[in-house]
């Protein structure tokens, strides 16, 4: 691996097959970050303060989420992490504050203002929160029917977001015939219409067992690498980190798409880690850090006890 | 917050409610299929037990009626006080507690188990307005099956009083439709079938208002349906004194 990269350095116009790939890398890379569109965050939150009643929700909240970015928020039961995922849709209003969407101010947005913008948005709802009263195919397509878009294009565009998260089969059934993971799959695949560039997760993994918890992290690792979709992703579960923020999504050259660990050769940067406690800020950095923090609350909550 | 602070707050918010839902009715996407199915289930639904409500109600006021009548001599009136008390009061009345008990509930329950669930957040989430969705056309559903159920209603209780009077009493049909014809004036029907329209718009909007705004679970899923009924009822039957005295003004009826 090393030899490799000092025999680029030593001859950079070497046309090996390797080099060449590298540099339409680093071309498309520099082209991204020259695009002034990609400098705005997709989400920016600034000092945002909420309340219920006499119970401060949000105190003092800001962060941003970059484009492309997995932001992952952290926390205990009750620290306003659900919260903050309303806000952002528009769902709650903050007291004081503002929220930005792609540089957009939409704090004080009507709620006919923010069904425009909600057009970007995908939400994945802990329970997956589908229509009882809809089978698996109208949840999905729910968004495509409400914009009045021809049938047969529905089902085509249906079945393509049913296939990307494996649930093809069950496009008949009724939400009560699904198991809890087959529910959230869908809620996934129903978030997904529409190609939406921001999806937020709530709690996704929740209640899960280990296999389907994993296929629903995998799902946001191919959004964040394969889909440039930005993303917040609440959970209080270590494992899901541990995905999110060391594995990476490619497609080999069978056009399968592959997970591989982050290691020497390649450095996950764009998925961060944000842990609240009480409506603050704890902790915002790289999983590494959060590892190497000397906070104990932090440290309690990584251990476990 | 105390109870009468609390009362005019929610006044506040199911008027509010009304007025989103009629100001958006008539914006794209209209839900028209959606106005179609609550129509049956509303109103095709809830047609046998109105149908039963009604003859057994027309029945028992000629039970009860007739002998009375009979002392005073004036037992052929039967038909008149029978279909007055039923277009006038009863039928709306019993209509719109009946509606309430089948259809304000279901309404609450079905709205409030959407909010725990997050369905009504999923909605928004997905750019659809819930009150567009839901609330309009369940409004729209009772506004035109509360007058025709209360038509049905009338009418069948004029014909199960009829029964009563003719088989148990022995009166001849004759006398005891043209004693309800002489009786019903067309302002007593102007004035059922206003009443209805009332009605639809006081127990569509309190129950979509208890279903939307329910809170603390399946608990609350029950709280807000109780909640429902038991307030469309009372506000039914208040609301019923002063539109009585309302349309006996407008409408010049007797009694003014």
């Amino acid at each position: 691996m090393a030899s490799t990269d000092i025999e680029i350095s030593q001859d950079p116009d070497a046309p090996t097959e390797d080099n060449r790939v590298s540099a339409a890398a680093a071309e498309s890379t520099f082209a991204a970050e020259d695009d002034s569109e990609r400098i705005t965050p997709a989400i920016e939150f600034r000092d945002v303060h909420l309340a219920f009643d006499d119970r401060k929700v949000l105190d003092g909240l800001s962060f941003t989420v970059a484009k492309g970015e997995t932001k992952i928020i952290l926390g205990g039961s009750g620290c306003g992490k659900s919260t903050t995922i309303k806000l952002v849709l528009g769902l709650l209003k903050p007291d004081a504050g503002q929220i930005l969407v792609n540089g957009e101010d939409i704090t004080h947005y009507t709620e006919a203002e923010m069904m425009r913008v909600r057009k970007n948005f995908g939400m994945v709802f802990q329970e997956g929160a589908l229509f009882d009263s809809l089978s698996v195919y109208e949840n999905v397509a729910y968004r495509l029917h409400e914009q009045g878009i021809p049938e047969e294009d529905v089902e085509q565009e249906v079945r393509r977001m049913l296939r990307f998260v494996n649930l093809e089969d069950a496009i008949d059934k009724m939400p009560a015939e699904l198991s809890g993971g087959m529910r959230r799959r869908v809620g996934i695949a129903r978030a997904l219409v529409g190609g939406p560039t921001i999806v937020m997760f709530d709690e996704p993994t929740a209640g899960l067992d280990p296999p389907t918890a994993r296929t629903i992290c995998e799902l946001a690792i191919k959004l964040r690498d394969l889909e440039d979709v930005s993303s917040i992703f609440v959970t209080h579960e270590m494992n899901n980190v541990e995905y999110l923020s060391r594995e990476f999504a490619a497609v080999n050259d069978a056009g399968e798409v592959i997970f591989e660990q982050e290691g020497e050769r390649l450095c996950l940067i764009n998925t961060k880690l944000l842990m609240m406690k009480e409506g603050n800020i704890i902790f915002s950095g790289t999983d590494e850090m959060l590892k190497k923090t000397e906070d104990p609350y932090i440290k309690k909550f990584l251990r476990g006890h | 917050m105390n109870i009468a602070i609390r009362s005019l707050l929610e006044v506040q918010e199911t008027s509010l409610l009304v007025w989103r839902a009629a100001r958006r009715l008539f914006r794209r996407p209209t839900y028209f299929n959606e106005m179609i199915a609550q129509m049956d289930v509303i109103g095709v639904g809830s047609l046998t037990i109105i149908v039963l409500t009604g003859f057994f109600t027309g029945g028992v006021l000629t039970l009860q009626t007739f002998p009375t009548l009979k002392y005073y001599g004036a037992q052929d009136q039967t038909g008149f006080l029978v279909a007055l008390s039923l277009v006038r009061e009863l039928g709306p009345v019993l209509t719109a507690l009946m509606v309430t008990g089948r259809v304000g509930s279901a309404i609450s329950a079905e709205l409030g188990s959407m909010v725990v669930s997050q369905q009504i957040d999923a909605m928004r989430a997905l750019g659809t307005d819930p009150v567009r969705k839901l609330v309009a056309p369940r409004l729209v559903a009772l506004f035109i099956t509360l007058p025709l159920l209360t038509v049905a209603a009338d009418v069948v209780g004029i014909v199960g009083g009829g029964a009563v009077a003719t088989t148990l009493y022995g009166q001849s049909a004759s006398t005891f439709l043209s004693s309800v014809r002489y009786g019903i004036t067309f302002d007593d029907m102007i004035g059922g079938v206003i009443k209805p329209l009332v009605f639809a718009l006081i127990l569509g909007s309190i129950s979509c208002y208890k279903g939307l705004s329910t809170d603390g679970g399946t608990v609350g899923v029950g709280r807000s349906t109780t909640s429902a009924v038991v307030t469309s009822s009372i506000v039914v039957i208040i609301a019923d004194f002063f539109l009585a005295k309302a349309l006996q003004v407008i409408l010049d009826m007797p009694g003014t």
